[in-house]
């Protein structure tokens, strides 16, 4: 890994008007950084804004405030036809339903070459075959599926469709939203297995939104922890697991399950609570390198005379 | 089980191995949308009796006219009011032969005063019977069935007019038939307005959203307020009344079931991940709805569309039988039934063949719309 940043979010806000009056935080002032050649991982639970920090990354929702850099240009900053295809064709997504992200009406076939053909990237048919079919065997398909409908296919294999989708424009940042969370455990295994393998051919760059902590654990880098809108603590992923600070990173430590009755059993859930926090006055602070945290600056104090004794039981 | 008394023999038995492509093969026929959609139609006998009736008249209306040498406006008093006669038919009713219902003091006098006022020969007559006798009837009179063979009467005994002639001597066939083509006139015409304002309009309203869909919802909702038949009378101030006023009265309201329909499916894909998907990928908003949204709405307008054109039909055959459709000489079902209504009890032949098949029409389309919805919806795959 080097220190070469491929994306920067500064203070990233998403806000959702719901209602008249009512305003949904989605995003509520996310900052970080991803280097080229990594895999972010980016957790928190069912509706605490990382699908849509992600969609605003890519420009699918204009964001409410905040800045998104890739390679060092502003991605919602005012831009010429010609850019935004060349960022389209730079950042791909893979989406979270295999059943509901691949066009019934078309062809595998004409599904993976949506892309090419909206940037003009092959002229002839006979090479836009032969792309078609290499892309397919890139990601463990028979070339004989490119004529097939995506509902005759399973949703281990339509995610590998998408894959193939996104791999067609040569992308140098892939965001996966939850791209295993609608696939049973093999089939999980399977298309993690491939995203890493395609990392190391094409030199690939992820952000990887997910739920399962245990699978992020083996893909990623670095981990984002998200609650609320926030991120509450980011460190490397070892890091993180060993020494998770913030007690929601604890709480979603303690829920993940084991494979053995009797320590299930005996369990004790760690619960958060956040009102334990004056979330007011918190801000994200570097307590130790590359270990960042959400915290107070008495706790941000408190961490670093403690530094030396391990972790503290709370701030 | 006691273990160890059996003894297995290895040799017999084989790994199966499954190789890493048979994994991923697929066994089922390769089957597009449509085929898919085809074959589930064909089964279902209903729909397709349907399209054999639907396309059986339509051939039917633009050949008929032409199949006998009498023509749509050719007014002939001496064979007005003839009931249909087709040669080698005789048999089953198609004779030529009217039947008058005459009233008159005693059986002799009602065949008179009949012979006078239809002015009949008497030689004609081929059968007389007393329908209701005196006692019976309430007003003191016989009411006499006098059948007349009314060619001969007439001195056409070389004519054949298959539906009969109308109060002008005009051949029904060939009016009958004229009239249906106006019908599908219409009915097709009513489909394209459908599918090209009602497509469009609802595909950019929802999928535009926020402003834009409110402004255009208001509108339809203006429309849609105004009755249809309000909207054909003030076009009748306007125009003379007649198939331009119905075109656009159809044009101006037709649409708005079409649109709204279109709208609410758009809505609800476009949030869907593969528009998403298709928008990373830098598509722009037309491609979208062409290449994305419409076919995945497709079925949905089909089947619509189909239920759109009978009720159209429906529609003209209304107005012009409260008489503020097509005038006269202009021949359409509606028209044809309006001025057969006026004697029917005694001509009922000409109400009897345009009524049969505005109903077949209507029967056709509706049945083979329900067909088309259970094959087109994805859900009723097995």
């Amino acid at each position: 890994m080097n220190n070469d940043k491929i994306l920067e979010v500064k203070n990233l806000k998403q806000h959702f008007q719901a209602g008249r009056k009512r305003i949904v935080k989605a995003v509520d002032g996310v900052s970080f950084d991803i280097y080229r050649g990594e895999t972010f991982g980016l957790v928190g639970e069912s509706g605490c804004g990382k699908s849509t920090t992600g969609r605003t990354i890519i420009r699918l929702y204009n964001a409410t405030s905040g800045e998104v850099k890739f390679n060092g240009i502003d991605v919602h900053g005012r831009k010429s036809k010609k850019d935004l295809k060349q960022f389209n064709r730079q950042m791909q997504m893979i989406f979270q339903d295999p059943y509901a992200s691949l066009n019934p009406r078309m062809t595998v076939k004409e599904i993976i070459l949506e892309g090419i053909e909206i940037h003009g990237l092959i002229e002839h048919e006979a090479a836009k075959t032969k792309r078609v079919e290499e892309l397919l065997e890139t990601v463990g398909l028979n070339k004989e599926h490119a004529t097939r409908y995506p509902h005759e296919f399973s949703g281990g294999q339509r995610q590998r469709i998408g894959i193939a989708r996104a791999l067609a424009v040569d992308p140098e940042f892939i965001i996966a939203d939850e791209p295993i969370s609608a696939l049973d455990v093999s089939i999980q295994a399977q298309v993690v297995n491939l995203m890493k393998e395609l990392q190391e051919k094409h030199g690939l760059t992820y952000l990887f939104i997910a739920h399962d902590l245990s699978m992020v654990k083996y893909i990623s880098d670095r981990i984002a922890v998200m609650y609320a809108g926030k991120i509450v603590e980011l460190a490397d992923s070892d890091e993180l697991y060993k020494n998770p600070l913030h007690p929601y990173t604890r709480s979603l430590l303690s829920a993940i399950p084991l494979p053995d009755p009797d320590f299930e059993r005996t369990r004790e859930r760690t619960i958060y609570d956040p009102a334990q926090h004056d979330a007011d006055n918190a801000k994200f602070r570097e307590v130790k390198q590359g270990h960042w945290l959400l915290c107070t600056e008495e706790a941000y104090k408190a961490y670093q005379v403690n530094q030396s004794f391990g972790p503290t039981p709370s701030d | 089980m006691d273990n160890g008394t059996k003894k297995y023999d290895l040799e017999k038995f084989k790994r199966v191995h499954l190789s890493d492509d048979a994994n991923e093969e697929l066994s089922r026929p390769q089957l597009s949308f449509w085929k898919d959609a085809w074959i589930r139609l064909r089964k279902n006998t209903g729909a397709i009796t349907g399209l054999i009736v639907i396309v059986f008249i339509i051939l039917i209306a633009f050949i008929g006219p032409f199949m006998n040498e009498y023509t749509n406006e050719g007014a002939n008093y001496d064979a007005a009011y003839l009931p249909p006669k087709v040669k080698g038919l005789e048999a089953i009713g198609f004779d030529g032969i009217q039947t008058y219902e005459v009233q008159g003091a005693t059986k002799e006098e009602a065949i008179e005063r009949g012979l006078a006022g239809y002015e009949i020969e008497e030689e004609y007559v081929q059968d007389t019977e007393v329908v209701i006798t005196k006692e019976e009837s309430e007003d003191g009179y016989v009411t006499v069935a006098m059948e007349v063979d009314i060619y001969a009467a007439r001195g056409l005994e070389d004519q054949y007019f298959w539906f009969g002639t109308d109060s002008m001597g005009r051949d029904l066939w060939t009016r009958i038939w004229n009239g249906t083509q106006i019908s599908l006139y219409i009915g097709f015409l009513a489909a394209m307005i459908d599918m090209v304002i009602g497509v469009i309009y609802g595909g950019i309203s929802g999928y535009y959203g926020g402003k834009t869909d409110n402004i255009m919802q208001r509108i339809i909702e203006i429309l849609s307020g105004i009755p249809n038949l309000v909207v054909v009378i003030l076009m009748i101030i306007l125009l003379e009344p007649g198939l331009i006023a119905i075109t656009i009265a159809l044009t101006i309201t037709g649409w708005i079931g079409m649109a709204r329909i279109v709208r609410g499916q758009v809505l609800k894909l476009k949030g869907q991940e593969f528009i998403l998907a298709a928008r990373t990928l830098g598509a722009n908003n037309k491609r979208i709805l062409m290449k994305h949204l419409i076919p995945n709405v497709t079925g949905m307008i089909i089947i619509n569309t189909m239920f759109t054109i009978p009720s159209a039909i429906f529609f003209e055959a209304f107005l012009s039988f409260i008489g503020l459709g097509l005038q006269p000489p202009i021949a359409s079902l509606g028209t044809l039934i309006d001025t057969a209504f006026d004697d029917y009890r005694v001509f009922p032949y000409m109400l009897l063949y345009p009524a049969v098949i505005i109903s077949l029409l209507m029967i056709g389309f509706n049945i083979l719309a329900d067909g088309l919805r259970d094959a087109l919806d994805p859900k009723m795959r097995k």
